[in-house]
């Protein structure tokens, strides 16, 4: 007479991957191997100028000289670096693309069965989109509404070609190619990504996004991001990630950099769903390794992120705030959802440099299965930054016990007058609570996503409207399983 | 509403329940009291469908419905609800969300319109007042830092707005003090009615008091080996659980 019970945590973990489908479009060429002729093939390909060839080798000169980092609380085997492609570009009609109609209805079909429609004033109204296919920007809508307000948004690419100046002004000026060991691989073969520059006392009219898709197996995606707000500015800003699944690993290797002026804000946000690999081994996922910082320039700026981080089957990101500017703002709050065999080093780095700087950390992490999730920070307080304070909050929720939570915060203060305040929780979803929820008639599905979200609450609520909803049902997604 | 045979029931390779049965009708208020490790509270969790129960077996049939085949949800949805001992915290859930939640999934389970947000408030804030909760009570997240009685309270409450057939009270009177005792109780005494059971677990005569049982049973190693009327109640009280067992 006894019942089965319902469903177990584990199940609900367990989930199919719904951005798993491959496009059926074929690479138009595709370039394997790293080598300055690979370099030297991009920059000509891409029809970019001198300098912009000389910055790529120069950063592979230097990348030559590093070491892979092996300091992160991740384990996967050596990257052949040569097996990878560095460029692939979705075959389409060499013409230059007049108007959305233009775009290939296959590739359309793909984003629009990724819920990002390239259609102007379709489904995200006031969102303007960036779409990202392997190494190629294949779009970006609202070009001259945003035009109208003196915005620029555009690929990479094309600011590259159009607005050489702001280019050559800011690029790799928060992210140096010395930076580190994928950075300076990201500057010697970046394909393509997105620029965005607000003028002067300019909000801009609607929220921005970009939308990377890695659809050619083996294909590394390396794209770059630039933002810069000038003085009296804002601009909210998303990017969202999938691909298919592969049997092999993917590389995937960004910069983001932000540039914030005086008085200016800029909210950057990332829903982040690559796809995570097999459940068991982790075979086939993406290895997201990323560097994403923000220089607060000016006084009274403030640069927040805000990451949803639920893919990759290794993530490896800290995006950071150099907080120059006095009385300047930093901020970073973030939800790690880690399942199967994933593993997540992220955290954040806070370097107060001005007086009166602020920040602020929010970080929660949630594992399950036989996956392992880091909290990394660093708080660092120079010699000038009097009054300067940081709040730090650090949650960790284990769902299951095969998973693992560490936190590794880093607090470097050189002047006393600094308030820090560091505050760490570890919890777990017990049958118990999940049987709470039973009792009162609530399935188990339900339960879980309910109790996920009242652990990233704190998170969630810094999303820009559109995409918390999205942000919720994408953990739901996350760890919907079969009941029964 | 509920015939229970031969329960047996096992936790960690122990047998807790060694036969219970039981037949509790609608109207009826049945307490059932017992030592520590008695198996009371492992009763009520066995027909809420707890974990942790290695195996339950024996005849429990609810309404005609062989209960202990049902999944938890199934059995709430169905009309049980368990008050529990120690109520679950959840971070970060607003308890007036959790509470529609729960309301909505038995209207949904019923075919009913599931209701928004606003209608909700008013059910809720006129529940509120049986076990008389404060309002700002509602915007806490779910017993999350409430104190042993507001816990408590609470749990009233959810009984209150899901409006059970068969509530399950497992020692909803421990832990509090004499005026929340009251509240809780007069909360309880408010939601009897003739179609609908209680049946109250609990160490302590102390609840009777307020709340007046049709039927008391002894629980002693996993049998019942007593019942009788609100008089057994107060034969405990005054010799002890081991002088009942020996007489």
């Amino acid at each position: 007479m006894s019942k089965e019970k319902t469903v177990t945590i584990d199940e609900i973990v367990n989930r199919e991957y719904k951005y798993g489908f491959k496009t059926d479009i074929k690479p138009g060429m595709t370039i394997k191997g790293l080598s300055e002729d690979t370099i030297r093939f991009i920059s000509a390909h891409k029809e970019e100028p001198e300098w912009m060839l000389e910055f790529r080798l120069k950063a592979f000169r230097h990348w030559q000289t590093m070491k892979e980092p092996e300091w992160a609380n991740v384990h996967y085997p050596p990257i052949d670096f040569q097996e990878v492609i560095y460029y692939s570009e979705p075959e389409l009609e060499k013409k230059k693309l007049q108007s959305m109609d233009e775009v290939d209805p296959e590739l359309k079909r793909t984003f629009d069965k990724l819920g990002i429609s390239l259609v102007e004033q379709k489904k995200l109204a006031n969102v303007a989109v960036d779409a990202i296919f392997d190494s190629v920007s294949v779009a970006t809508t609202f070009k001259e509404k945003l035009k109208e307000a003196g915005v620029i948004f555009c690929s990479f690419s094309e600011a590259v070609k159009e607005y050489p100046e702001l280019i050559k002004k800011y690029m790799g000026t928060v992210v140096p190619y010395t930076d580190n060991y994928y950075a300076a691989l990201n500057s010697a073969v970046f394909t393509d990504g997105s620029f965005v520059y607000i003028p002067k006392n300019t909000r801009c009219p609607m929220e921005l996004s970009s939308y990377f898709r890695i659809n050619t197996e083996n294909s590394g995606q390396f794209e770059r991001t630039l933002i810069i707000c000038e003085d009296n500015s804002h601009v909210s800003y998303l990017e969202g990630c999938t691909a298919p699944k592969f049997d092999t690993n993917q590389l995937h290797a960004a910069i983001v950099e932000l540039v914030a002026m005086e008085s200016s804000e800029i909210k950057y946000s990332t829903v982040q769903n690559w796809y995570a690999g097999d459940k068991e081994t982790g075979k086939g996922g993406i290895y997201n390794f990323v560097t994403k910082r923000g220089k607060c320039q000016g006084a009274y700026s403030k640069i927040s992120w805000t990451q949803i981080e639920t893919g990759s089957a290794i993530t490896w990101k800290y995006p950071s705030c150099i907080l120059l500017g006095d009385h300047s703002v930093g901020e970073f709050y973030s939800v790690a959802l880690t399942v199967g065999y994933q593993q997540a080093d992220t955290g954040t780095k806070m370097i107060h440099v001005g007086k009166n700087t602020r920040s602020r950390i929010i970080s929660k992490g949630i594992s399950a299965g036989k996956s392992s999730n880091s909290y990394r920070g660093l708080v660092q307080i120079g010699k000038n930054a009097e009054n300067a304070r940081n709040f730090t909050q650090c949650d960790s929720l284990l769902i299951g016990d095969t998973c693992g939570a560490h936190t590794f915060p880093y607090i470097d203060v050189q002047n006393s007058s600094a308030q820090l305040e560091h505050e760490a929780t570890t919890s777990t979803i017990s049958d118990d609570q999940l049987f709470y929820f039973l009792s009162r008639g609530i399935g188990s599905e339900d339960a879980m996503t309910t109790i996920i979200n009242g652990f990233c609450k704190s998170v969630f609520k810094e999303l820009p409207m559109e995409f918390a909803v999205e942000a919720t049902q994408l953990l739901g997604l996350k760890l919907e399983g079969t009941v029964g | 509403m509920l015939s229970i045979k031969d329960l047996t029931a096992t936790i960690a390779d122990k047998q807790i329940l060694k036969g219970i049965n039981l037949e509790v009708k609608a109207g009826e208020v049945h307490a059932i009291m017992g030592p520590n490790g008695s198996g009371k509270s492992t009763l009520a969790k066995v027909l809420a469908g707890a974990p942790h129960i290695q195996e339950a077996k024996g005849e429990v049939l609810f309404e005609g419905k062989p209960l202990l085949d049902m999944a938890p949800e199934d059995r709430a949805l169905a009309g049980v609800f368990m008050a529990f001992q120690y109520p679950v915290e959840v971070p970060g859930v607003n308890n007036a969300s959790f509470l529609r939640m729960a309301y909505n999934a038995r209207l949904k389970a019923a075919g009913k319109e599931e209701v928004d947000p606003l209608e909700f408030d008013e059910l809720l804030i006129e529940k509120s007042k049986i076990v008389e909760i404060p309002e700002h009570f509602l915007d806490r997240a779910v017993n999350h830092g409430f104190s042993g009685g507001e816990k408590k309270r609470n749990e009233i409450l959810q009984m209150a707005v899901l409006d059970p057939k068969l509530a399950l009270l497992d020692e909803t009177d421990s832990g509090l003090d004499v005026d929340a005792l009251r509240i809780v109780a007069g909360g309880i005494n408010r939601l009897r009615s003739k179609d609908k059971a209680i049946i109250l677990v609990t160490h302590y005569q102390r609840i009777l008091d307020y709340i007046q049982p049709d039927f008391v049973h002894i629980l002693f190693d996993g049998r019942i080996i007593k019942s009788g009327d609100k008089s057994l109640a107060l034969e405990v009280e005054e010799q002890g659980f081991e002088n009942i067992k020996a007489g």
